[in-house]
């Protein structure tokens, strides 16, 4: 309730602001709009997805320049010119974060300062974008014949469309593409094992924060009236990004506290310090670069958490609304040859983990797959999950072969898993958490998710999410964050979150590990129950009681090749198993 | 373009790779050992030009506060944790470190700075001002977040680089500065005139990548950086402190910035903000060579340096462009062949 009333009284202070203040902070407001804009791109991009950009003012700077030249030289309207600067700002961004997104995060910081600079220099040195001394006399917007040449009459324009943007960027992070993008800073891994193309997907965020750093540069040029490359150089990227790590790099919010406080503040310094030092010169920098060093050391959230803190969070969250099931995928008739794995190899370097390993795995039964320590299941998991690839050999579901595919690829065939050491986003619900699961039962992208035209999807996934919660016996703790749980409980959100996917083979990895007794038992129930229903179940577990009273057969592992395969009770009195766990029986 | 323009763009190309491949290695050295994109290694170069410029005119650099108020807050640092552990008896040696010894270099530059002594000598004070700077802000900024992701570090270096450029122009002033050659000297070898300022910058920078490979292959502190860079966690295990490795590399790379600075002192007109795109340019080799192995970093950095000689000769307007954009065929090439998702710490 308190967060409405904050909400209300935002909006009215930025809706009657230009009525009393003078004109000076008016066009600082307009100042902060613009940052804001810029700076909410980089919540998206460095907050919540990780990626660090210094480059969001060459962003700017293309789409300032564009409608500059299109307006002066050929007198285009700042209408078409609009969509003529994001189509050129996407160009550059799409070509960038094509090249540079997959490649390990500092690539990309890095490579983002360098065309920063080459940009600012390529501004600079053009003749018809008027090298250093840029392009004036750039038209103001025209609204319905109404023209906006004035900070005043600017000043709705970049403040509706800021505002509009942190609604939209809201909407994007509640919704399912954005549990996805959440999802890229830690949990790539996990995020591809559901089908997340995590690659298109930081290109697609990627792309976003450039376009709200375009939209800014167009409000920037019909604003100021005139762009040169000053604006566009590396210090203003810095800047952008100081300003959302101030705010709070992963809360919309942030971008508005950030953009702000430090407009504000550079504006202060700009005039304070100078006369202070007795020489002219940007001298704020020092300052900002202290005290960004001082931020991070104390926290890495920003301020936004702080602030957010004096709001308190309803009491009661919403109840998760009933809606439509979700359509399931057949399953493939008992018996039938599901999994094959043949003669699977796995080298790390010298170490062979897993070697010339063969067992199939057929619809409607749970298999074990066991071994001692080190004896290579895990990487056998990882190398059916597509995380790993074989050096050798092949593995087949449903008679395609699975071992030269992505981890999301592999998802998009009914194969889920749940992780040995727990995978879960430990700041989001637990409801969040396994509606992750079911990424790939919903269709709605971005775009639809910023407008809110994919609700009726959303609570169906949200039902679907909730539905397997309770049916792992976790109701209760629906709407608490994940990281919360006890460890035990996190493995339980695991297993919910493969089957909100869905699965016909279900890939767990030491399920059981860390559970009380009364869980194991319930978790046992559940398995022999999703048996029943016609899922088939890949185990890999320690816990040999666990494993004995419920699989159909085991696959027994050491030193990365099978040892013995056969029902439960032949493999008890294997001596060759017996040999291997020698005192290993629990 | 005749043969001569060809082999005097060379050698310009040459010597200035020779100093961006100092600068490479260093970058390449300080991330691999502490996960820090050092972009502010290119004040230490601004730094150590400008001091150089100062000193030969008879002026006390400004790097002297700097040192001087560096060290005093890395010692609050340090009395402070000390204070916390209750470990007082490493007090004297920190104290020793970071306030006597900057303070002793302090008062030797302010005496030695009205006596315009031979720019060798000149080279060694700048050299004492500006290396004590690297350990000083590892401790300060860096040591504190150890364990903080590769990202945060780089947003840190980012905040670094600010600071010290902002304290750069209150100390030295927004005019760009040009120090006299070590040698004005010209020789001819074989059809081309060479200086023998490049042939010094060369020599000194083939030296440093020698003793460098000395260090790590010789000495035991080399050693225990090589560990830690290849393995953080091992090298804690078996008893390498993370602060020592942290700021064993920082001076190191503060060394090279400084050589790199009295280097190019005598060949551009630096100002206090220039030593940044110098710095990048290091790393633009270091991209260039992959950002693994040093060799390749160092042939990356070589080419950077022909790259930018060229493209000052035939479209000077756009050098810098051309330079900064040589990294994106690199990166096209890089991520059509890595295939990896991965995970980062939390």
């Amino acid at each position: 309730m308190r967060g409405r009333v904050l909400l209300a009284a935002f909006l009215a202070f930025i809706a009657l602001a230009p009525l009393v203040l003078p004109p000076f902070y008016v066009t600082l407001f307009n100042y902060i709009g613009l940052a804001t804009l810029v700076s909410l791109g980089l919540v998206l991009l460095t907050g919540v997805a990780g990626l660090v950009s210094f480059g969001q003012q060459a962003f700017v700077g293309l789409a300032a320049y564009t409608t500059a030249v299109l307006t002066t030289q050929y007198a285009a309207s700042p209408w078409i010119t609009l969509f003529a600067g994001l189509a050129v700002t996407a160009a550059v961004a799409l070509f960038l974060g094509v090249i540079t997104l997959r490649l390990s995060g500092h690539y990309l910081s890095l490579s983002t300062i360098a065309w920063g600079i080459a940009l600012y220099y390529l501004f600079g040195n053009l003749q018809f974008l008027g090298q250093y001394s840029g392009i004036d006399n750039v038209p103001p917007v025209a609204l319905f014949g109404w023209s906006l040449d004035t900070g005043h009459r600017s000043y709705y324009l970049i403040w509706c469309v800021t505002l509009a943007a942190l609604i939209a960027a809201q909407n994007l992070l509640d919704s399912r593409s954005g549990r996805a993008i959440r999802a890229l800073r830690f949990r790539s891994v996990m995020a591809e094992s559901f089908g997340v193309r995590t690659a298109s997907l930081k290109v697609v965020v990627f792309l976003y924060a450039a376009l709200l750093a375009g939209l800014s540069g167009w409000l920037y040029a019909h604003f100021l009236r005139f762009v040169s490359p000053q604006a566009f150089g590396v210090n203003a990227g810095i800047d952008y990004l100081f300003m959302a790590v101030v705010g709070g790099a992963s809360q919309v919010w942030g971008a508005v506290v950030g953009a702000s406080l430090l407009t504000v503040l550079k504006e202060w310094l700009k005039d304070i310090l100078p006369r202070l030092f007795g020489q002219s010169g940007s001298y704020e920098i020092i300052v900002f670069g202290v005290l960004m060093v001082l931020l991070l050391h104390r926290t890495r959230d920003g301020l936004m958490p702080a602030l957010a803190r004096l709001v308190p969070p309803p009491r009661v969250p919403p109840a998760v609304a009933a809606a439509p099931a979700l359509a399931r995928r057949g399953l493939p008739p008992a018996g039938e040859r599901l999994l094959e794995v043949r003669a699977a190899e796995k080298h790390f370097g010298g170490l062979v983990a897993v070697s010339g390993l063969s067992f199939d795995l057929r619809s409607g039964e749970i298999l074990g797959l066991i071994g001692p320590n080190g004896a290579g299941k895990s990487t056998m998991f990882n190398l059916i999950t597509g995380v790993l690839r074989a050096d050798a050999g092949e593995i087949r579901f449903g008679g395609e072969r699975l071992d030269r595919l992505a981890s999301s690829e592999i998802a998009r065939r009914g194969i889920c898993r749940t992780f040995q050491h727990v995978n879960l986003i430990s700041s989001m619900s637990v409801l969040e958490n396994v509606a992750l699961g079911a990424h790939l039962r919903g269709r709605q992208g971005t775009v639809a998710a910023m407008l809110r035209l994919e609700r009726a999807e959303e609570a169906q996934l949200l039902a679907e999410a909730a539905r397997q919660i309770e049916r792992v016996g976790l109701g209760e703790q629906l709407h608490q964050a994940a990281g919360s749980l006890p460890l035990g409980r996190q493995r339980v959100v695991e297993i919910a979150r493969a089957l909100a996917g869905d699965p016909v083979l279900l890939l767990l990895d030491e399920p059981a590990a860390g559970l009380r007794f009364a869980e194991k038992q319930a978790l046992a129930g559940l398995l022999r129950k999703l048996r029943a229903e016609g899922m088939t179940i890949l185990l890999v577990e320690h816990d040999m009681e666990f494993v004995m009273g419920l699989v159909d057969r085991l696959v027994v592992m050491d030193f990365g090749e099978k040892l013995a395969e056969g029902l439960p009770r032949e493999i008890q009195r294997n001596p060759a198993v017996l040999e291997a766990y020698l005192g290993g029986i629990e | 373009m005749n043969l001569d323009t060809v082999l005097w763009l060379v050698q310009d190309g040459i010597s200035n790779g020779a100093i961006y491949a100092l600068l490479a290695l260093a970058l390449l050295l300080v991330f691999a050992v502490t996960r820090v994109i050092f972009v502010p290694q290119g004040e230490f170069i601004a730094y150590a030009a400008l001091s150089l410029t100062m000193l030969q005119a008879g002026q006390l650099p400004g790097t002297v506060y700097v040192l001087v108020g560096g060290g005093l807050l890395a010692a609050a640092y340090e009395i402070a944790a000390a204070l916390r552990a209750r470990a007082g008896a490493r007090l004297p040696r920190v104290l020793a470190f970071y306030v006597l010894l900057p303070a002793a270099i302090a008062v030797l530059a302010w005496w030695a700075a009205p006596r315009k002594f031979d720019l060798w000598v000149q080279a060694l004070i700048v050299l004492g001002l500006v290396v004590p700077l690297g350990p000083i802000l590892y401790r300060i900024a860096y040591q504190p977040l150890a364990n903080a992701s590769v990202v945060v570090l780089f947003i840190v270096s980012m905040a670094v680089h600010y600071a010290l450029t902002g304290l750069g122009l209150l100390f030295f002033g927004g005019e760009g500065l040009r120090s006299a050659a070590f040698s004005d000297a010209q020789f001819k070898l074989g059809v081309v005139n060479v200086t023998a300022q490049s042939v010094l910058v060369v020599l000194a920078s083939v030296l440093v990548m020698l003793a460098l490979w000395l260090f790590f292959t010789r000495s035991l502190y080399g050693k225990a950086l090589r560990a830690t860079a290849v393995n953080r966690v091992g090298a804690r295990l078996v008893g390498i402190p993370a602060e020592l490795s942290g700021s064993l590399s920082f001076l190191l790379a503060a060394f090279i910035g400084a050589v790199s600075g009295v280097l190019v002192a005598p060949i551009a007109t630096i100002y206090y903000d220039t030593g940044f795109l110098i710095g990048l340019k290091g790393f633009v080799g270091a991209i260039l060579g992959g950002m693994a192995s040093y060799p390749l970093a160092a042939l990356g950095a070589l080419a950077v340096g022909l790259l930018e000689s060229f493209s000052s000769f035939w479209a000077s307007a756009f050098k810098e462009t051309i330079v900064f954009t040589a990294i994106i065929p690199v990166l096209v090439w890089r991520s059509l062949t890595s295939r990896h998702v991965e995970d980062e710490e939390e």
